[in-house]
Formats: structure tokens, sequence, C-alpha cells
């Protein structure tokens, strides 16, 4: 590919911001596609990049020391590296990145991967109680870990998505007592829709999580000396607790960003599907591009009343990274779009729950193949009658024939192998909040469509 | 030696826990856990792992010292 950069106008200097997943992936495509210029990456961490998802598993569970988790570079970055200080300010006109301490960096092209934060308990004098966390970056699951080994009484988990549902089940893995709080009426309501969650549900109670549904956490309480004592609860009940994980989904890293000319806000950047940043009037800003948790886009197949996609998985960061990347050292006549079909998986209560496609705008779910007392199956979501969505449980390997029905939009319920493996129930209600009501797990839901 | 694998991609088939087993391991029996930064001297058991895969969900890194160095960085700062 290198044949193909123009030395005229080939970019000199590229600046990414955020050197996480997205960032490092989109700093190793540009090298790997034949970038030879300046490339820097400012990222407000003192780490080098690192994977999450062990965060919230085998860091906790031990398995893994949290210095283990640096991602691996498939070639020589030859970068120059800001770490430890934040952007604070983007000068559009300049060209510039200015950072908190007052360094800048100029760019020709500019990659912004500042992806997200923890949603922090909303009392601050609650949330600086000792025992209170959250799980997003190494510091938070370093500090998570230690008060883990400390064999806590009992570990209060504030939220039943992915994030929260995971810590619980590494809880039970340590034999710790556990409570996990969800306002909506099942754990993972707000990703996999109410009908899936409760099978969940059933799950984690048999694992042994003191599951409280349609309730909200009110306020955590300290014992007078600064630690945390308990919570309460909205059906009047208190929980007493030495750790409370605080799992209340993310939000964006775009407050650098809100005094620049970008179409961005507390939902994220928007960008077209060349990963190109729009500006506040909508037009494409021809050298800013857009990646990973922080991007909003329009998914050609995912494009309902012209709303916009923001999926925060590990899968996504990868492949925006490395379109944007691409399109950022081609002519526009070889641009790639971002199509990419969302896709994640997890990790809990014994089970691998893989992902394709977009559950969170079905209306239907069928359970198909289901086997071993529901210890495997998979669930086809459909909108008005055609396939959006598998999510399987411990059966990932049928998930590539679902991704085809997904990609073709197929018929829903899908017609499948209807001699041998019949359908083990009929299509029921995906369960899903009607549009306009509060979301199950406020922002803790992983592929959002927001209008 | 520094590893990442796309659990995506991976179809638990387990060939990589055969290859390397204190590297590859699957959690509860289903969900495939690894460790990233291997010692040295499973090096050539990585190696086979990554390429008994059946689908390249395995990546390893190249050895690049100014990378390196950034880890080691924090580890002096504390
Ligand atoms: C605990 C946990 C478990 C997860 N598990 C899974 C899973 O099992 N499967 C899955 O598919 N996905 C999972 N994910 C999601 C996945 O990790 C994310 O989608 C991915 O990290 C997104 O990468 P990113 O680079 O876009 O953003 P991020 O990883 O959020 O990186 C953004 C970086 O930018 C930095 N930054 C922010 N603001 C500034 C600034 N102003 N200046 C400089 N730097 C800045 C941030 O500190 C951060 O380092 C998990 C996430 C977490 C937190
Ligand atoms: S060999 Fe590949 S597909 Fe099989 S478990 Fe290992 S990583 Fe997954």
């Amino acid at each position: 590919m290198a044949n193909r950069i123009d030395e005229v106008t080939a970019p000199r200097r590229i600046v990414i911001v955020g050197a996480s997943l997205a960032g490092l992936r989109a700093a190793e495509t540009l090298r790997l596609e034949g970038f030879s210029g300046q490339l820097t990456l400012i990222g407000d961490e003192p780490y080098p990049p690192y994977d999450r998802p062990p965060l919230s598993k085998q860091v906790l569970s031990g398995w893994l020391p949290v210095d283990h988790i640096t991602l691996p570079v498939q070639v020589k970055l030859d970068a120059r590296w800001l770490l430890g200080v934040p952007a604070k300010r983007l000068d559009m006109l300049k060209r510039q990145v200015v950072l908190a301490d007052g360094q800048t960096a100029d760019f020709d092209y500019l990659l912004i991967a500042t992806g997200t934060r923890a949603r922090p308990w909303p009392d601050a004098d609650e949330a600086a109680l000792e025992g209170v966390c959250s799980v997003r970056n190494r510091d938070d699951a370093s500090k998570l870990y230690k008060l883990l080994s400390q064999k806590p009484q009992r570990v209060l988990v504030v939220g039943g998505g992915f994030i929260g549902s995971e810590v619980a089940s590494v809880c039970r893995d340590l034999g710790l007592e556990v409570t996990l709080a969800e306002r909506g009426p099942a754990p993972l309501g707000g990703a996999l829709g109410t009908t899936i969650g409760s099978i969940v549900a059933r799950e984690q109670r048999k694992y042994g999580v003191d599951l409280r549904v349609n309730t909200v956490v009110t306020a955590l309480e300290g014992n007078g000396q600064g630690r945390l004592r308990g919570a309460q609860l909205s059906d009047g009940s208190t929980v007493e607790a030495d750790v409370a994980v605080i799992a209340l989904g993310a939000l964006r890293n775009v407050e650098w960003l809100f005094k620049a000319n970008l179409s961005a806000d507390e939902r994220g950047v928007v960008c077209d599907t060349y990963c190109r940043a729009l500006d506040n009037k909508g037009d494409v800003v021809e050298n800013i591009f857009v990646a990973g948790d922080i991007a909003r886009w329009p998914h050609p197949l995912f494009h309902y009343e012209e709303e916009l996609l923001a999926v925060e998985h590990w899968g996504n960061a990868i492949d925006q990274a490395e379109t944007a990347a691409h399109n950022m050292l081609n002519p526009s006549f070889d641009y790639r779009p971002h199509t990419h079909m969302p896709n994640f998986w997890s990790s809990m209560f014994g089970a691998s729950i893989k992902s394709v496609g977009l559950p969170t705008v079905a209306d239907q779910v069928v359970i198909t193949q289901a086997s071993f007392g529901m210890r495997r199956f998979t669930a086809v979501y459909g909108r008005q009658g055609k396939v959006v969505a598998a999510v399987s449980f411990n059966a990932g390997q049928m998930l590539p024939s679902y991704q085809t029905l997904v990609e073709q939009s197929a018929p829903f319920p899908p017609d499948l192998h209807a001699s041998d493996q019949p359908q083990t129930f009929a299509p029921q209600s995906a369960g899903f909040p009607h549009a306009g009501h509060p979301k199950y797990d406020t922002g803790a839901e992983p592929n959002m469509v927001t209008p | 030696m520094r590893v990442v694998v796309d659990l995506n991609r991976c179809q638990s088939y387990g060939q990589c826990c055969y290859a390397a087993p204190t590297v590859f391991r699957f959690h509860n029996g289903e969900s495939l856990e690894y460790n990233y930064a291997p010692e040295d001297d499973l090096d050539e058991q990585v190696l086979r792992a990554a390429k008994a895969c059946p689908v390249q969900a395995i990546s390893i890194g190249i050895e690049d010292e100014a990378y390196e160095a950034l880890e080691q960085k924090v580890q002096q700062h504390g």
C-alpha cells in the first residue's frame, strides 16, 4: 500500500488523541500502510495502551496481574508518546492540540479516540467513601482487586449491565457475597431486552447473586470514619456492604472538544461513514477523523429514521480505527466506508455470551437451538419482520451463520434447519423500553442508537 | 512476548490450549482466557498456538524497545 501515498499531498504530521485500543490500532495501521511522517499519541493515562475487557474479569479474579494486559504492537510505531497529560483544547484553525500542561501538538490530520469514562455515582461525598469504586481503567481495577482480596463481607454492585454483571460473577467465583441492584426489570435488559434478561436473572440467582431488580440504590452510607457501611434501596430496605461497585454505564470524553467547531455533545462526536468528523453545520471536516467508543455515525444497515449508531465495544474500536487510518492516507476514491457489523463477547456466570448485529432495535426475539436445560442457546432478534441480531450463550460456533442472516436482513422469525432443529419457542416481545421512556440501566447498554 | 486474542473471532476450538496450556485456558469450560504477557520461555509454545488457531484469532506483537520503555517508565514511577 505504501506506493499509494503521494509524496506531495501526503500528511507529514498525524496526531492521535486517546492512547487506548482505537488510538493504538490506528497508529499501527498508519505505519503498516506506509505513513512515514511524524506520529504523536496523546493519552491522559500514564500507561501504554492496554486492553480493558480483562479489567472486569481476569484482573479481578486475580488470574492476570494488571500490568500484564498491555496491548502488543504489530509494527514499529516510531511515535512520540505524550502520556499522562490530557488534551485540553483543539484549535482547528491552527491545526493544533493544546495539552493541559501547555504543550502543543501540530497536525495535518487528527484522530479523535478519547472514548468514555465511567459514569460517577451522583453524590460526590458518598462516592468518596472508602470502598466505593468503578471499573473503567487500570487504576480502578487495581483498587477493586485490592478491595476484593481483603475479603469483604458483601459487595454491592450498582447497575446490572455487562460490567456490573461481570463483576458480580467474579465476586461469586471468589466466594464473596454479592448484591446486585438493577433499576430495570432484568439484568442486561438494556443491552439484550428483558426477555433474554430474565434468563440471565435466573442464572445469576442460581450462581448465588442476591439480585434486586426494579430497584434503585438511593444512598450510600458511611460508618462515620469515611468507610462505606451499606446502602439504602428504593424499596425501603438496606444492604450492608463494605464494597460498592458503581456500574452505571459510561460518559463520553468530549469536553475537550466543546469549544471546537465540531458536531460533538454528550452523545459523542458525529462522523460520516468514512470516519470524517462533521462540523457544527454538519459539513465534513476533511482532516479530522473519529474512531471507537466516542464516535457516532450513520450505519447503512442500522440507519432507522436517520439515527446515528454508537457502539461501545472492542471489535468496533478496532475496525473503525483501521478504517479511519486507511482513509487518512488515501485519496477519496480509495476511501473505505465503516460498515462494521456490531459484535461483542462477554463472560459471566459460567456462560460465554457472544453477539452480532444490534439487539437494541429489535421488537421480537426467538430462542433457537436450546439444549442442556438452556445452558446453550441462541436468541435471534427481529425488527419489523427482519433479523437484526443474534446472541449466543455457550453456542458461539453458530454465530457466523446468524451473522449472514443479519447482513441479508433475512425474514424474521428465521427458518433454521426446520426439520431437525425445531424452534424451541415462539417469537415473543424482546422487552426493550418503548421510545421516550427511560432506558433500563441508564447508559449501561453497550449498543445505543441515539436520535 | 505480548499477545492479544480477538474473542469475537475465537470459536472456542481450544487448539491454543493444547499448544500452550499455561497461557490459554477455558474459564468454566466455556470462555477463553489468556495471559497477554507470557514469559520468554513460552515463546515457542505461543507461536505454535497462534499457528494452530483455525480462525487466526491470536495476534503476537513484535519486539519494540521504544514501546516497552513506556511500561518500564510507569513501573519506575510507581
Ligand atoms: C471493564 C470493561 C470491560 C469490557 N469488556 C468488553 C468485552 O468483554 N467485550 C467487548 O466487546 N468490549 C468490552 N469493553 C469495551 C471496550 O473495552 C471498549 O469498546 C474499548 O476500550 C474502546 O476503545 P477506545 O479506544 O475507543 O476508547 P477507550 O478505551 O475508552 O480509550 C480512550 C482513551 O482516551 C483517553 N482520554 C480521554 N480523554 C482524553 C483527553 N482529553 N486527552 C487525552 N486522552 C484522553 C482515555 O483515558 C482512554 O485512555 C469493556 C470495557 C470495559 C471498561
Ligand atoms: S485456537 Fe483460536 S479459536 Fe480456538 S480457542 Fe484458541 S483462540 Fe479460540
